[in-house]
């Protein structure tokens, strides 16, 4: 599996964020370590919404390139991102499902969260474009 | 009316140098404040050859558009709603239309269509240089949550002590 996501941790924005992965069989966990970096308002104190959304695409191409072997990065069509509850400045640890996987889109939804996995402060459904390997 | 929206204007731009570079992620990604009125607000993602997604196309991530659309958005609402209060993203909808071109700047633009008692609704754009060929385009809802309120007062108190707020944030 580590092989399949190469493409991706060699993504100099996934890089620059810092996302690693933990697979365990066919679990895999996407983690966002916490750095200043990624603090949104520093009054709440709360880490950027629009980093715990990039996070969860990250995750969302993760899942689709552990499931299938693809040619090219998916790349997002759509997604919508609902939050639950403001991050703390702490690690962030994410999961896709690929509700559907057609030839060319892919519906994922991925969730992400802190403490406990039950309570999630984030959400994020979308469509994105794939490129299985055998059409290549 | 018109003494009103020049007071809020002042207002925000007392707060331009807070709304942008006081936000520690979006100075990490180098994002930069154009604009911000009662009704809009206009930011840069200067391009970066730190923040490309796909290092064949050279392309920028997605995550890039999509922070600098919720900080975008996120003013929008925060200058929709009076400027007082501290907002908290609701949800977030974006649709991806074309890839932004390599070596270029993404600018987003968001606009407040409504802002009313808790609630504001925003609609965005962001172009590489033309606005009527957009990378991407985001519709987000916000509310002023009881958190927000709270580091809107702390933000306006550090605000007006002359500290800054990054200074509060807690190192990794």
């Amino acid at each position: 599996m580590t092989d399949a996501l190469k493409p991706l941790l060699s993504s100099p924005y996934v890089k620059t964020m810092g996302v690693r992965f933990d697979d365990h069989g066919d679990e895999l966990t996407a983690i966002l370590p916490y750095t200043g970096d990624l603090v949104g308002n520093p009054l709440i104190p709360a880490l950027h919404g629009g980093a715990i959304g990039a996070f969860m695409e990250i995750t969302a191409s993760a899942a689709l390139l552990a499931g299938t072997p693809l040619a090219a990065l998916p790349k997002p069509i759509d997604v919508s991102v609902d939050y639950l509850r403001p991050a703390r400045p702490q690690d962030v640890y994410a999961r896709g499902i690929i509700t559907r996987q057609g030839a060319r889109v892919a519906n994922v939804r991925v969730e992400a969260w802190q403490d406990r996995r039950g309570a999630p402060v984030a959400a994020l459904h979308g469509h994105f474009l794939i490129k299985p390997e055998s059409e290549s | 009316m018109a003494g009103m929206a020049d007071d809020l204007q002042s207002l925000l731009d007392s707060l331009a140098p807070l709304l942008v570079d006081g936000s520690p992620h979006a100075v990490a990604m180098g994002f930069q404040l154009e604009s911000v009125t009662p009704g809009e607000a206009v930011m840069r993602a200067p391009y970066r050859d730190d923040l490309i997604g796909d290092p064949e196309t050279r392309v920028l991530h997605g995550g890039v558009v999509t922070a600098l659309l919720d900080h975008a958005c996120g003013l929008a609402a925060f200058a929709g709603l009076g400027g007082k209060d501290a907002t908290a993203t609701l949800d977030l909808r974006l649709d991806y239309m074309r890839p932004a071109e390599p070596g270029r700047d993404v600018v987003a633009e968001a606009r407040c269509i409504r802002a009313s008692g808790l609630f504001a609704f925003v609609n965005a754009i962001a172009h590489d240089g033309d606005p009527s060929d957009p990378v991407a385009t985001a519709a987000a809802a916000f509310m002023v949550s009881r958190v927000s309120q709270e580091a809107a007062k702390r933000a306006r108190k550090a605000f007006s002590e002359g500290t800054s707020p990054i200074s509060q944030v807690p190192n990794a």
